[in-house]
């Protein structure tokens, strides 16, 4: 490998300066381009419309629901039960009431069912929201729970002998090529200066990218109009790397979710953002 | 029925600051489902925005609004503790107020 990375340096320079050339105005068009985004960003800072999301998910998560007419009050995140506060930030982690690690929305759909007594298929219906007449009541509980974590420092923890199994599964998850593609999340995050169409992507395999991708979700998608979760932006990489379909909850989310977050560690959480 | 905006007012030296996150779906009317049949237009026709009862900010709105729609306006006068209301109607006479504190 050593000795064809030397045979190319010795190329011509015409092919350099050709090379110049091409790269130039693309370079232009990158920087006015992110400039644009970070001009829209700038623009809706204070009028993100996730607010809507996260006011509606606080309702739910104050209201009594379910068979057993109860609110979600009691509900246990990690940090004793009804506390909301800074929670996220410590998610994915072990739960030995459930005996199983758990991300945020698996943790609510855990809660909806033991405390609200919900069918499983219920507490998990309607994941990702879909306009006025299809609202995700789980997208705006988790953008609520979210909020209350904006600022606190990410620190989940890899304590428990799970957590580390959790961890060690998502980072095997994240290099494993497969797929008609064979396509791995590597292949996208694991440089820098990485794009698809005009959207820069994170380069997950370092702590700033890491950092900057995870504190940043949920987020209220501009094109979409809608907030969505962690679970729906893996779920989405998942489709386009032409993977089988990710199962909102399942083990598999959690340890990529867990791999992600842990990777985090350090950053203060920044969300519900706004993407485009 | 509508879910509640959220408002914030804030006195900025002799003028007041006022942001209003609404949720509403703001079709066009352009557009086709999976069917291929037009989503009929639902959008915010008119938003008023009143301050002691007198209107400071009256706007026609049409389809060119985007879904959930951000507003920012300012106001001369307000004092803190005094309430701004804006209330917004639809094409189909759905309607929506809500009031926040000048802080």
């Amino acid at each position: 490998m050593k000795q064809r990375s030397r045979n190319r340096l010795r190329r011509p320079a015409l092919v350099a300066a050709l090379a110049t050339l091409v790269a130039a105005p693309f370079a232009l068009g990158q920087t006015s381009t992110e400039e644009g985004i970070a001009k829209y960003r700038e623009a809706l800072q204070g009028g993100n419309p996730a607010e809507l999301w996260e006011a509606r998910g606080e309702d739910l998560w104050k209201a009594p629901a379910g068979p057993s007419k109860v609110s979600l009050e009691k509900c246990d995140l990690g940090l004793g039960p009804g506390v909301v506060k800074g929670a996220y930030a410590h998610l994915p982690r072990y739960f030995a009431d459930a005996d199983r690690v758990m991300d945020l929305e698996s943790r609510l759909v855990w809660c909806r069912v033991k405390l609200q007594g919900m069918s499983e298929a219920d507490a998990k219906k309607n994941p990702f929201g879909n306009g006025s007449e299809h609202k995700s009541d789980l997208e705006a509980l988790v953008a609520y729970v979210t909020s209350e974590s904006r600022g606190v420092k990410m620190n989940v923890p890899l304590s428990h002998p799970k957590e580390r199994e959790m961890y060690a599964v998502g980072e095997k998850m994240f290099y494993y090529r497969g797929g008609t593609h064979d396509f791995a999340c590597a292949t996208c995050h694991g440089e820098d200066g990485k794009r698809i169409r005009l959207q820069d992507l994170p380069n997950l395999t370092t702590i700033e990218g890491a950092q900057k991708a995870y504190t940043t979700w949920p987020a209220y998608r501009v094109s979409q109009g809608e907030v969505r979760t962690f679970q729906w932006r893996l779920n989405d990489c998942f489709r386009q790397q032409r993977f089988p379909e990710l199962v909102y909850g399942s083990d598999a989310s959690i340890a990529l979710t867990m791999y992600l977050a842990r990777n985090a560690n350090g950053a203060p959480y920044d969300g519900p953002a706004i993407k485009r | 029925m509508a879910d509640p905006m959220k408002i914030r007012a804030n006195l900025v030296g002799d003028s007041t600051e006022v942001k209003v996150l609404m949720a509403h779906e703001m079709e066009t009317g352009q557009r086709k489902d999976a069917q291929g049949k037009t989503i009929p237009a639902w959008h915010i026709t008119n938003v008023t925005a009143t301050h002691n009862g007198k209107t400071v900010l009256s706007a026609q709105w049409g389809p060119a609004v985007a879904k959930n729609p951000f507003l920012s306006f300012k106001f001369k006068g307000g004092a803190k503790g005094e309430k701004v209301q804006v209330s917004w109607i639809d094409n189909r006479g759905d309607k929506r107020t809500d009031e926040a504190t000048i802080a």
